[in-house]
């Protein structure tokens, strides 16, 4: 780089020379508007967190009836709002791990049944009154008493007590389970004032910002919380809008009207990314999108039809063509690299003559009935569609039919034997197990009865000793893999894109899409 | 007046009617609908317990019959009750966005209603000849493509590529009125091409069915120029169709702008309708329902009035 773009770009970073001279400037110095802007980029990176400013992001997935009640939090638009204003005990840190939040450290007894947290002290909610444990104790009571209507009360079943004693909450467990603290990580559990008793949509809460104007389903407007513990935090104000409309939350970028979107349409990632001062960012995480089969009906109670069906799928085809290669391939199993304690299974892969060795074996003969649409996945009908030709190949008759997009998820997911569905993952594979692949899981969506399977699982979780837990959840993904209802081709990855206007983005967070949701917080206005 | 103040009456008592078999059929059409509103609000992460307890909150388990009258005693005297989903009230709720969706209608109105009976007008002054031709071919052009792909071409054009106007129209009560007006320039204009072809149209027919009439040919004889002849002869006499025709379109800028106000992301009543249906929300959806339909009936209404007012043989009657 020569001295005369390094001068200008140090005074533009410094504020004192505008973006538009700079790439002007540079143009003319024979660099790329591209190029240009991306040293822009890294040198307002090196800069190092500025503060103050406002910075507008726009999200998918808000609706006017939603509830800033964390308990009644389902969509990205309540998780990243309940991020704004309030804080769990522990989060997933960007390498997968876990970061303190209001719990200063935490520790297990020897046999990981009974589990203690230390309450960060001289913490004050938004209201001004100091958090304690006893809120801590309130606001998970909440969340799993009878009474609760909380969607974190599946992961807060296997709890016996819950107590707060001086500055600890102490959880006592039916069973041990090793991987805890990461269920206290989840979306719903922000500590609230009395645990939110009183008032549960009030966003009363610890975290770096301080709900100021709430329109739900359309904006949100947040300010830096003066008394904040942490050093979250760089804008002065996020201001939210919700944009459930691919085209009009891409052009609301392209326009410079926000800075930040969530959910860029894989057809248009690449041209999205190609315009000026507009960055694409891909998050590989654990949701992926499934073809789930019940096991306990016919004809999928006979394993051969399963496999048939699972070597039936071209799933390097779905990558390409349903994620526009912003994805992996899947291995029928929920797991993929993103999880703690991976183990590599060897990878199925699309086979006809065993698809159909695996048909004839099974004695099916006939069509099979497969269940799609739209909302299902971005792209489930014309997976459908590719799964029914790549079926074709292997001399099986698939059949589909198109469902109305409403009531998808209560009439045909769970309840019709074959259709198309998504999963956005969990952050251990205990969790993504427990939650829809043990026995008894309310959303065994795949009703997989496994003996064998559930007998590790419940074991893995008293095993502390990291190598031979991951042997077992090798395992059991090998159980799943060769017996389950599962067909999961594909593992989407998460796109946003911000504009120039902003800086700080890390690849590589661990989660979900907007660093975690935590890209409105830890970007700065560059 | 006693036949406009008959028909008034009338037409009320009528309009009431019809607003509680409305009702009725909202009601059961929101029942009808696979799921309902516990399972709509918990999603995919519904726990039977979950569920249980969130009917139990929320009165489902009573039969529909039962809801259904205490919901239209409510009504009686004044009180759409809260929103199943959200527990916020709904008259509050539904205010601001009746407001926002009647600023939007109201300023899509002043600018399409005078520019479609200017343009009609004009039409007929130079009928069959290029000017003519040039406003039905581009208005019917406009009536012809989807909103939304007008909608679309003009954020890509005047908000992305020129930057003269915003894409995202979110208004709210902190924003002056000039910045509201900027905010909303692009669907006022996208909403103006689609209602004008129709109300234009049905002016430049109106008049020109006037225009074959004995009295206009008098007009003419008189040594009248044409504008003249348009304006105080064929124009009064035509009124009465146009009115019809322009209550009709008001009446689609109030309750059917739902795609424009999605892909504009404006906080109006079509949003917030669609977002109360997806969730069975029953309550709100029969709010929204009866003030469309009241809407709808009390437009028509003016209509029908207007008609008569400007008729002479209708407002004095033998």
């Amino acid at each position: 780089m020569n001295d005369e773009l390094k001068y200008l770009l140090a005074r533009t970073v410094q504020g004192k020379h505008s973006r538009r001279a700079f790439l002007g400037r540079a143009g003319a110095l024979g660099v790329t508007a591209a190029m240009a802007n991306t040293m822009l980029a890294t040198a307002a990176r090196a800069q190092g967190p500025k503060k103050g400013g406002t910075i507008r992001l726009a999200v998918q997935g808000g609706s006017t009836t939603d509830s800033l009640d964390p308990a009644l939090v389902t969509n990205s638009v309540g998780t990243q709002v309940s991020r704004f204003w309030g804080e769990p005990l522990v989060e997933l840190a960007p390498d997968g791990g876990l970061e303190h939040k209001l719990a200063e450290e935490f520790s297990a007894s020897a046999d990981a049944r009974v589990w203690t947290f230390r309450i960060r002290q001289g913490v004050e909610f938004s209201n001004g009154q100091t958090m304690t444990a006893e809120d801590v104790l309130k606001t998970m009571e909440r969340h799993s008493g009878e009474d609760t209507k909380s969607g974190a009360l599946g992961i807060m079943r296997g709890i016996e007590s819950m107590r707060a004693e001086g500055d600890k909450f102490i959880v006592e467990l039916e069973s041990p389970n090793a991987d805890l603290p990461y269920l206290m990580a989840d979306y719903h559990l922000l500590v609230q004032p009395n645990g939110g008793a009183d008032d549960p949509a009030g966003a009363i809460g610890t975290g770096p910002y301080v709900m100021k104007d709430v329109d739900m389903g359309v904006r949100f407007v947040a300010e830096k919380n003066p008394n904040y513990w942490g050093d979250l935090g760089n804008a002065d104000t996020l201001e939210l809008l919700v944009i459930n409309d691919n085209t009009a939350r891409v052009a609301a970028l392209q326009s410079g009207q926000v800075d930040m979107i969530d959910r860029v349409p894989p057809r248009t990632a690449g041209l999205v990314g190609r315009a000026p001062g507009i960055t694409v960012h891909k998050t590989s995480g654990p949701g992926h999108y499934v073809f789930i089969m019940h096991c306990n009906t016919a004809p999928f109670d006979n394993n051969d039809v399963r496999l048939a069906l699972k070597y039936a799928i071209n799933r390097e085809e779905m990558v390409e063509k349903i994620l526009f290669g912003y994805g992996s391939i899947g291995n029928d199993t929920p797991i993929n690299a993103s999880y703690p304690m991976f183990t590599e299974i060897e990878q199925r892969s699309y086979d006809p003559d065993k698809a159909r060795f695996h048909m004839q074996k099974s004695g099916h003969d006939g069509p099979i009935l497969l269940r799609t649409s739209e909302n299902s996945f971005p792209g489930a009908p014309d997976a459908s569609a590719l799964f029914q030709q790549s079926c074709a190949a292997a001399g099986i008759n698939l059949e589909i039919k198109r469902e109305p997009n409403d009531g998808y998820w209560s009439e045909v997911w769970n309840a019709q034997p074959f259709c198309t569905s998504y999963w956005g993952g969990r952050p251990t594979q205990d969790q993504m197990y427990t939650t829809a692949y043990l026995s008894t899981a309310d959303w065994n969506d795949t009703r997989f009865f496994n003996e064998q399977f559930d007998q590790i699982l419940i074991a893995a979780r008293a095993e502390l000793d990291a190598a031979k837990r991951k042997q077992m959840y090798a395992d059991m993904g090998t159980i799943l893999h060769n017996e389950g209802g599962l067909i999961c081709p594909m593992f989407n990855d998460f796109l946003d894109a911000t504009s120039d206007r902003i800086a700080g983005w890390q690849d590589g967070q661990k989660g979900f899409g907007l660093m975690n949701f935590y890209a409105p917080m830890k970007m700065w206005v560059a | 007046m006693s036949p406009v103040v008959k028909l008034l009456a009338q037409r009320i008592a009528l309009g009431l009617l019809l607003l509680f078999l409305v009702s009725i059929l909202i009601f059961v059409g929101t029942i009808i609908l696979p799921g309902d509103v516990a399972q709509s609000i918990l999603g995919q992460s519904a726990t039977p317990e979950a569920l249980a307890n969130l009917r139990r909150d929320l009165g489902l388990n009573e039969p529909a019959v039962t809801r259904y009258f205490a919901w239209l005693f409510g009504v009686l005297q004044g009180d759409l009750g809260t929103a199943l989903t959200s527990g916020q009230d709904i008259a509050t709720q539904i205010g601001a966005r009746l407001g926002n969706t009647l600023f939007l209608a109201f300023w899509a109105a002043v600018i399409s209603v005078p520019l479609a009976i200017f343009l009609g007008l004009l039409a007929v002054r130079y009928r069959d000849r290029w000017p003519d031709k040039l406003i039905s071919g581009v208005t019917l052009a406009s009536i012809s493509v989807p909103e939304f792909v007008i909608a679309y071409v003009m954020i890509f054009f005047v908000a992305v590529k020129l930057r003269w106007g915003v894409s995202v129209a979110t208004i709210n009560d902190s924003m002056t009125l000039g910045e509201k007006l900027y905010a909303i320039a692009l669907p006022v204009a996208v909403l103006t091409l689609v209602v004008l072809a129709h109300m234009m149209r049905m002016t430049r027919a109106a008049i020109l069915n006037v225009m074959q009439s004995a009295y206009i040919e008098t007009a003419e004889l008189k040594g009248l120029t044409l504008f003249t002849i348009i304006r105080r002869h064929a124009f009064p006499n035509s009124i009465a169709p146009i009115v019809n025709v322009v209550m009709l379109n008001l009446a689609y800028l109030v309750v059917g702008v739902v795609v424009i106000e999605v892909v504009f992301v404006y906080p109006g009543m079509g949003q917030y309708l669609v977002d109360h249906v997806s969730k069975r929300d029953v309550p709100v959806v029969q709010a929204c329902g009866l003030i469309f339909a009241a809407v709808y009936i009390g437009l028509n209404l003016v209509a029908d009035v207007v008609a008569i007012l400007t008729n002479p043989r209708l407002r004095h009657p033998k």
